[in-house]
């Protein structure tokens, strides 16, 4: 007995905090309704307190297609009426399936989702033409580095390290990739640095929360407070007097792809982009298939899971966790180099805007899944151009609200759509071995 | 494969796990290790995986001394171990479970599913245990996730395998067949390390039995003692493994629960139309395979479930839409099955664990501050009333043995007007020396006239406490029998049968 006291003995168990169940709560149930319902009231309020008359006119085509779409002119008022019918309809369907206690299927969101912004959209822009091309893919120019963020973030976290540091990442990458690229004057070299500086911001983060056991949130903002500072420091006393020689890269041109690049609508906004996107494309797909169809990515997700249990199979937990940061930092870099290479030409101070926090809530949103993390960064990245057609077509809503725009649709879509999402068990746990 | 342990010590900061602890295990042969949690079992059996380095002493198979840097070199030797806490992934299938860290790969890396599907399928026809190599670990029930253990283990050709405590999950019904399944392995030339602590087990299968006590090995045990020998030899004294108790003496029906059904968020009924009563000074206790409502039921009465119908009163009130604090001031104590998570908080000291249920008023609160010297004053008394082994009402809970942390749970429920206890596994995971105890205390709480709900998957427990026994199955009452209802009538009545001529007592 004398044994067993005041030590926690192995066999004790030892107490662990983190097995604590989270209480499921009737709540989820009603959240898609709620949520519908005040997204129709919203827009039925706009109908009926402001009046538009014309037409609104959808351009389909951009000028250099080769096979070119109609323009779609749809009556203002009536379709943006008929779309709230359209949504006071979902609202109800998904009313009765709450009350029956049936499933909500994916379709409702998504056709609710699209009934309304064609309903708000031919309202707000009464009148005059939106460009779905550039709306599509100025939204696709946005979530460019927010995909990259997100897929280093997913890679980490499904290892088990939760990574606040994305926006380091892509900050450091896109100063290395300026430098690197000003100086051997190709965009590929500085691509490769930008690769290297994320890895580099990856090690550090690796080496306090992985093999000193700092607490893994706090090490990414730090990072992050790090990074910022760093370069806007030498930014100021290094970039700034030899902008010439050290901060004027070769920019990034898009590269269209003959026949793809060809197709009508979806050719301008896929497939006529720089080189780094094309890069990204096949990177979610190599992630999103080797997470789940390899050998590799099964040891990375069983140690993000469980490192307890990879350990007892022989496979070595920290190192697998710090090769699938390093990776992950690889990535994310090569995001940030879509700032300084392909967005402008060259690096700014805090260029990246907090982009990272948002891959971050991408990472969430997509339920640390590399294929789902992208959509939501693709949402996120609509969001955020949808704000700025807005206000450059004079829709009449007040700039506050534009602005402010991205951020109410991250929260009503992850809100409403995410269901129960699980993170991997030991996200964000160091493990240590006896 | 032979086994040879020399000298192995083990020590963790001043504690000394395992002392020169020596053991042989011959092929063909189940040899028990008999201890009590605590004893220093599973720190050797650690040692043996690669998980533990110990500080002296070694290992040797088959007459070579091995190395081991961790579990993969163990595995690689022969060893393979069924741990207590299992270790599988559960949103991984059987098949990925079993294949990860011994991948069968095809292109470029990616995993060759099919092969470790068959694999899978062919160990689990050849022994009888059913698996589906695509299911998901975490559907499946704990039985069923053991044998998943035990294909790993086997699925890696080991020859020597190790049992830690593989019954403390399984109802009576699995822990026979897990029985059945390691005589099949015996037979099959595999040596063979079952560590327990339940008598009835290891006379059962053991070929061998050593005995080991505060790490040390304190002698060999012959299979065909009796219990009292084996309980006294593992303790290091006499032991009563019966609970003495006098005939009830029964007062009016104070806890009465009609109609009680619950559903969880995702609509899943898990009590349905539950009915009972419980007499002042009466133990019912509820027995039952885990997972039949057992805890929905315990948490109804608490009040931390949502979406609960029906009526529970205790002494006439109502307690069915009152929050969890109104139902505790109105004397309901609970001793939850899971007191790493809901009975204490591990970074708290004994002495606030112990106020945790009277962290609102007095005594122990007056005008929004804390009355540290009332506190104080009443951890000290009820560290010595309750035996707690600590160094003094500072230390934090998450530092005790499991018993030790019972032994806070049950002493802070214990310490109101009670007028209702609710017990949930209140055993689970705890020394023989507190079980002892702990059950004396529940049946000092019915002697005073209060009545008990006494939850336990083991059917020893509700047994020995009972005065009625109300089997539950998918959240419906089979039957409410007398005590000494035998063991297989109750076993049936575990998995949803009801003997025909069986009767209900009536409190």
């Amino acid at each position: 007995m004398s044994t067993t006291m005041d030590r926690p003995t192995p066999e004790s168990g030892g107490l662990a905090p983190d097995d604590a169940v989270t209480p499921t709560r009737t709540a989820g149930r009603r959240k898609l309704p709620t949520i519908l319902g005040v997204v129709t009231v919203l827009l039925g309020l706009r109908l009926l307190t402001t009046s538009r008359s014309g037409d609104t006119t959808f351009r389909l085509a951009v000028d250099s297609d080769f096979a070119k779409l109609p323009d779609a002119v749809l009556p203002s008022s009536a379709t943006a009426w008929l779309m709230l019918v359209v949504c006071l309809a979902l609202t109800a369907e998904a009313v009765r399936r709450m009350l029956a206690r049936s499933r909500q299927p994916l379709w409702l969101p998504i056709v609710f989702a699209l009934a309304w912004m064609i309903g708000f959209l031919s309202w707000e822009a009464a009148g005059s033409r939106i460009s779905i091309v550039s709306l599509l893919a100025g939204a696709i120019a946005l979530a460019i580095p927010l995909v990259f963020g997100a897929l280093g973030g997913v890679l980490g976290e499904r290892a088990g390290v939760v990574n606040i540091a994305i926006d380091g990442q892509l900050l450091f990458g896109a100063f290395a990739a300026s430098i690197t690229a000003s100086l051997t004057g190709s965009p590929w070299a500085g691509l490769v640095a930008a690769m290297a500086a994320g890895a580099l911001m990856a090690l550090v983060l690796g080496l306090f929360a992985i093999t000193y056991f700092v607490d893994q949130v706090i090490v990414g903002v730090v990072l992050n407070v790090l990074v910022v500072g760093l370069t806007n420091f030498l930014f100021r006393q290094v970039l700034t007097p030899n902008a010439e020689s050290l901060n004027s890269p070769e920019r990034m041109r898009g590269l269209p792809i003959p026949v793809l690049g060809d197709i009508p609508l979806i050719g301008p906004i896929f497939f006529r982009q720089p080189a780094l996107v094309y890069v990204l494309y096949v990177i979610v797909a190599l992630v999103a298939w080797s997470l789940y169809r390899t050998r590799w990515g099964l040891r990375v997700r069983a140690v993000g899971e469980h490192p307890k249990a990879a350990d007892t199979v022989g496979i070595k937990v920290n190192r697998t966790r710090y090769r699938t940061i390093l990776l992950a930092g690889a990535i994310a870099g090569l995001g940030g180099a879509y700032y300084s290479l392909v967005s402008v030409s060259g690096f700014n101070r805090e260029m990246t805007g907090g982009a990272g926090y948002i891959a971050l809530a991408a990472v969430i949103f997509g339920k640390w899944d590399p294929i789902r993390a992208t959509l939501a960064a693709l949402l996120f990245g609509f969001a955020q151009n949808l704000a700025g057609v807005l206000s450059s077509i004079g829709a009449q809503i007040p700039p506050q609200l534009l602005l402010s725009l991205p951020y109410v649709i991250t929260i009503f879509a992850v809100a409403g759509l995410v269901g129960r999402s699980r993170p991997p068990a030991a996200d964000g746990v160091a493990y240590r071995q006896q | 494969m032979r086994l040879v342990l020399r000298g192995i010590t083990k020590r963790f900061g001043s504690m000394v796990a395992n002392d020169s602890i020596s053991l042989t295990v011959e092929p063909g042969e189940i040899h028990c290790l008999l201890g009590e949690n605590g004893a220093g079992k599973s720190t050797l059996m650690n040692v043996l995986y690669g998980l533990y380095k110990a500080d002296e002493g070694e290992i040797e198979l088959d007459g070579k001394v091995q190395h081991f840097t961790g579990p993969g070199d163990a595995m690689a030797a022969g060893i393979g171990m069924v741990h207590q806490h299992f270790m599988l992934i559960p949103v991984f299938t059987v098949a990925e479970n079993v294949m990860l860290g011994n991948e069968t790969t095809g292109f470029a890396g990616s995993l060759d599913l099919d092969a470790a599907s068959a694999r899978v399928t062919e160990i689990s026809e050849r022994f009888g245990f059913h698996v589906n190599p695509d299911s998901l670990v975490e559907d499946l029930p704990v039985g069923v996730q053991q044998r998943v253990e035990i294909i790993k283990a086997l699925s890696r050709d080991a020859e020597l395998l190790v049992f830690d405590e593989p019954t403390a999950v399984l109802t009576p019904q699995e822990t026979d067949e897990l029985m059945d399944i390691m005589r099949q392995l015996k037979e099959a030339g595999k040596a063979i390390v079952f560590i327990t602590h339940k008598l009835r087990e290891v006379r059962a299968v053991a070929d061998r039995i050593t005995v080991i006590r505060l790490g040390k090995v304190v002698g060999e045990a012959d299979p065909k003692a009796s219990n009292a020998e084996l309980a006294s030899m593992m303790v290091g004294r006499p032991v009563e493994l019966v609970v003495h108790k006098d005939p009830p003496t029964l007062g009016d029906a104070a806890f009465v629960v009609k109609d009680l059904r619950v559903v969880d968020a995702a609509g899943h009924v898990h009590v349905n139309g539950l009915s009972f009563t419980i007499r002042a000074g009466e133990v019912l206790a509820v027995a039952g395979v885990q997972g039949n409502g057992q805890t929905e039921l315990t948490e109804a009465i608490l009040g931390l479930q949502d979406d609960v119908t029906g009526s529970i009163t205790l002494d006439g009130v109502e307690l069915v839409g009152r929050s969890t604090r109104k139902i505790l001031d109105a004397g309901v104590g609970f001793i939850p099955e899971d007191r790493q998570v809901d009975g204490l908080v591990p970074g708290f000291t004994i002495a606030e664990n112990l106020m945790l249920n009277r962290s609102f008023k007095s005594p122990f609160v007056k005008n929004g501050s804390l009355r540290l010297g009332a506190l104080r004053e009443f951890a000290q008394k009820k560290l010595t009333e309750y035996d707690v082994r600590a160094r003094d009402i500072d230390a934090l809970a998450t530092n005790l043995s499991g018993g030790n942390q019972q032994k806070v749970v049950v002493a802070r429920e214990l310490s109101r007007d009670l007028r209702l206890l609710v017990a949930a596994q209140p055993t689970r995971g705890v020394d023989v020396g507190s079980i002892e105890f702990i059950h004396k205390q529940i049946v000092a709480t019915r002697d005073s006239g209060i009545p008990v709900l006494v939850v336990s998957t083991e059917l020893d427990e509700v047994v020995a406490l009972a005065d009625r026994i109300m089997v539950l199955y998918r959240g419906q009452v089979v039957g409410i029998v007398p005590a000494d209802t035998p063991r297989e009538t109750l076993g049936l009545m575990m998995t949803g049968e009801r003997p025909k001529d069986l009767k209900d007592v009536v409190a």
